[in-house]
């Protein structure tokens, strides 16, 4: 199909059509709030249904309904909204749910502004709500790897019956890039397998619950829940390597829309000669904590950059073990880390930690050209994901095997 | 010579962020008159909502919470509960009071809560850029309802005025609106008797006020005050709707105006 | 052409997003990466309306920049904010009509336009965005004027009788800036 030029909220209900996903539950919020606006006109001309909620509780619930009757759903929300969505979100991990979750986010805490932020890494992938559960949370960089990460979501929740979240700051949802879409018009349905509640005639009757009054039943419940998420965490991780086949004696850790800016910072410097990678977790959980553990270690200084006040640093310290002093560059409330911001602060840090630039110029570009396309050639890291207009052939898109 | 026209000391002078033709402004005014004119503004605590008045913690000159979405009502309890002796009043537009905020507001009214509700009716979500609200008029065109609200799909505005009158709770209940001068004399005096119930410790009073939002309905302020007064007041009729005095809300509906 | 950056500002409503939006349809026309980021909040309500759009051979890396190629501005506060950003020899063009002062860039190549006159002469007074846009094709090689057009005739498609003068606003900037550009080799 070809390339259209497309604002990333809209892209993002397009590409729910596309994984064939027709209901649509959901609340208005700033900055997401094409996506329920363009699906408000384009779901009902395909039959499918759109609801605007009395609140992000009820929308929460109305997708756990959906869900439970197996039909596949989708909510989009932001911070605020994502925090009162926490209540249906526990039941439909707990009951084992696929739903998918888009949840552009703004500065918080509180009401916080509507401007772009990565406010809510810890809440996405660590305490969501109560009880033990997680929820596969996936971060694009671009409006393309949004279109296919919230395609890839609809799969991953189906086939571990497990909400889904995609996280992209509210840059992701107002910018306009050229995107390009499965040829599929609209996807096959949701098959409701042998756990949807689609009437009893001629099979025993279905229960959807979470409730496990006896305690050795809820622990039981507890392991099931926690090997599916081993399983996830073993097939599931993705993540970019970039400038990181060549020595590099910093890394930079950054996820979402924060780790193109921080490739510009880094082209920049290459070209002065300074040699610097870049890991971006593209499932940012399972956080590919082996993957980040490797470059962490192939360098001499690790700068994590965050537009919060340092969420992610969290999982990068874990992978580091403490071999490695992690530093921390970060802006929040909506304000956008430029370009030489970064520059400035890498330049600090490498002062810092005495590296200098090597003698000779290296050509790094090239070399790494022909490595990143070996990499495809290799088992595709979905090829949907690798297909990321943002980040460009020189990077190494990674998938654990 | 005299001032024919001052800054009210209920107010404070920092211009409003609200578009032309607007009239969350107007019900600004006039709610920071009354509280000048009943003396209580040292002893007033406002809670603005989420919505184009979320700024309104910046106008009322009084004490101002900031409430989360719909919450209002229940940060007023908790208030006015503590401190009795407080006048607390909440400011709230119909996606904020009407959708996600219904649980509260229909609890405080329900539990007699001691405090002033004004509510903006203006049909649509103003601050979020025009998308349905409970409140939006049968076949009203929003960006969320591209092809006018079907009432078939979605069911018909909320009437909340009639709503919190139909309580068994007593109350002070009225809806006013805000797009001609005359209406908005009425309006006044309607707000001013609601704080004077919460200051006489008599009951819990609300006052809807339907509102205009030009920039979203797509209109002029005039085009807009007109389509208010046509397409709004058949069906949201203005006048008291309850009174504290009357034993129960049923026999008050279809009351006189003001 | 590697890649560029063009801040294109003005108030909202004054159809500065739109030009970006042109720029960014033409130049994907033409197979190249872009990106348009507009400001976005509550600055939106009478306030700025800036946009952002990059152009790339390869992937645009940052969308959100500090130091833009280009600067085309529609208001005085704008040029204030903006001016000083430009990259060095980069490009201004200011609307004449709106903007009294002038830019105090003289490493950068600035041109004066009454962007408001001259879409009024072409037959509409609310072209002034595509005066200012046609300035910007006509001095730069990041596309042509061509592909613009083509871009501006498909955007006004559902209103055809909007074309003629849209169309003549846009290729009276571009001739300015055609000119402008040959004067500065
Ligand atoms: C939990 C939560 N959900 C959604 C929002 C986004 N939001 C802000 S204002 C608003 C609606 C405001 O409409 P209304 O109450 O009618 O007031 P108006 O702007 O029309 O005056 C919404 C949905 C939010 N801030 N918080
Ligand atoms: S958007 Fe509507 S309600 Fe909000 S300030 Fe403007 S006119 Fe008033």
């Amino acid at each position: 199909m070809a390339r259209v030029l497309m604002k990333g909220n809209e892209a993002i209900g397009e590409a729910a059509i596309r994984a064939g996903c027709l209901h649509f539950f959901g609340y208005p919020i700033t900055p997401q709030s094409e996506v329920p606006e363009y699906l408000a006109k384009r779901l009902p001309e395909l039959g499918g249904q759109y609801v605007q909620a009395e609140s992000e509780v009820a929308a929460s619930n109305m997708i756990y309904g959906s869900a439970g009757v197996g039909i596949r759903v989708l909510t989009t929300s932001s911070s605020p909204g994502i925090s009162l969505m926490a209540e249906g979100i526990s039941y439909i991990a707990a009951c084992e749910l696929p739903v998918v979750i888009v949840n552009i986010m703004r500065s918080g805490p509180g009401l916080g502004g509507i401007l772009p932020a990565q406010s809510d890494y810890l809440q996405a992938t660590k305490g969501m709500a109560h009880g033990d559960f997680h929820l596969i949370v996936l971060a694009p960089s671009s409006v393309q790897e949004a279109v296919d990460m919230v395609i890839l979501a609809f799969e991953l929740a189906e086939k571990y019956r497990n909400p889904t979240m995609v996280i992209g700051d509210g840059m992701i949802g107002q910018m306009m890039e050229p995107v390009e879409f499965p040829d599929q018009e609209i996807g096959p349905p949701l098959d409701p397998g042998d756990w949807a509640l689609t009437g009893c005639k001629g099979r025993e009757k279905r229960i959807v619950n979470s409730l496990y009054l006896d305690p050795e039943e809820c622990n039981q419940q507890n392991i099931r829940l926690e090997k599916k998420w081993e399983k996830i965490t073993k097939a599931e991780q993705r993540w970019e390597e970039y400038k990181c086949d060549k020595p590099y004696d910093l890394l930079i850790c950054a996820f979402g829309m924060v780790s193109r800016i921080c490739k510009t910072a880094i082209d920049s410097l290459s070209e002065e000669g300074y040699r610097i990678g870049l890991f971006r977790p593209m499932t940012v959980n399972p956080f590919p904590y082996d993957a980040c553990a490797k470059l962490v270690k192939k360098s001499k200084r690790v700068l994590d950059v965050e537009m919060n006040m340092g969420q992610m640093i969290q999982d990068v310290r874990l992978a580091a073990e403490g071999s490695k002093p992690i530093e921390f560059f970060g802006k929040a409330g909506g304000v956008v880390p430029s370009p030489d911001e970064v520059i400035d602060e890498i330049r600090k840090v490498m002062k810092k930690a005495g590296i200098k630039k090597p003698k000779k110029k290296t050509s790094p570009k090239k070399k790494i050209g022909t490595a990143a396309k070996k990499k495809t050639s290799k088992k595709t890291a979905k090829k949907s994901a690798a297909k990321s207009s943002g980040s460009p052939k020189r990077s190494k898109i990674r998938r654990k095997r | 010579m005299y001032k024919t026209f001052a800054y009210t000391q209920g107010l404070t002078p920092k211009p409003t962020h609200y578009c032309p033709g607007c009239t969350h402004g107007t019900i600004h005014r006039m709610v920071g008159e009354v509280i000048e004119e009943l003396g209580v503004r040292e002893r007033t605590v406002g809670i603005a909502p989420v919505g184009c008045s979320v700024l309104a913690y910046e106008y009322f000159n009084c004490d101002m919470f900031e409430a989360s979405h719909g919450r209002a009502p229940a940060i007023a309890t908790g208030a006015k509960r503590s401190r009795p002796n407080l006048i607390v009043f909440t400011y709230q537009g119909d996606g904020d009071l009407a959708s996600i905020g219904m649980g509260e507001i229909i609890h405080a009214a329900n539990r007699g809560e001691k405090i002033t509700v004004v509510f903006v009716n203006n049909a649509i979500y103003g601050m979020t850029g025009g998308q349905m609200a409970p409140t939006t008029m049968p076949n009203q065109r929003t960006t969320t309802c591209p092809a006018g609200r079907d009432v078939a799909e979605v069911g018909y505005p909320v009437r909340m005025a009639e709503q919190i009158a139909d309580l068994r709770t007593p109350a002070f209940v009225a809806r006013v609106s805000s797009h001609n001068p005359k209406e908005i004399i009425r309006a006044k005096a309607v707000l001013k008797k609601a704080f004077q119930y919460q200051i006489e410790n008599t009951c819990f009073s609300f006052v809807e006020v339907l509102s205009t939002c030009p920039t979203n309905w797509g209109l002029s302020p005039l085009e807009a005050s007109n389509w208010l007064e046509r397409e709004m007041i058949p069906y949201y009729p203005l006048g008291i709707k309850k009174t504290p005095e009357a034993e129960s809300g049923q026999q008050e509906h279809n009351s006189e105006g003001v | 052409m590697a890649e560029t950056e063009v801040l294109m500002a003005g108030f909202g409503g004054q159809g500065m997003l739109l030009s970006g939006k042109l720029l960014a349809y033409a130049a994907m026309k033409k197979g190249m990466e872009v990106s348009w980021l507009p400001s976005y909040g509550p600055e939106m309500r009478g306030g700025t309306a800036n946009v952002t759009v990059c152009i790339a051979e390869k992937a645009v890396a940052s969308p959100y920049i500090t130091f833009p190629r280009a600067l085309l501005v529609m208001n005085q506060p704008s040029l204030e904010k903006f001016a000083p950003k430009v990259k060095p020899g980069g490009l201004i063009v200011v609307n004449r009509s709106l903007v009294p002062i002038d830019a105090d860039r003289p490493d950068c190549t600035v041109i004066y336009i009454p962007a408001n006159e001259v879409a009024k002469e072409a037959g509409t007074a609310r072209a002034a965005n595509l005066v200012m846009l046609g300035v910007y094709v006509g001095w730069s090689d990041v596309v042509d004027e061509e592909t613009t057009i083509k871009m501006i005739e498909k955007q006004f498609a559902s209103k055809a009788k909007f074309i003629p003068a849209n169309v003549a606003a846009f290729k009276k900037g571009y001739e300015e800036g055609v000119k402008a550009r040959g004067d500065a080799k």
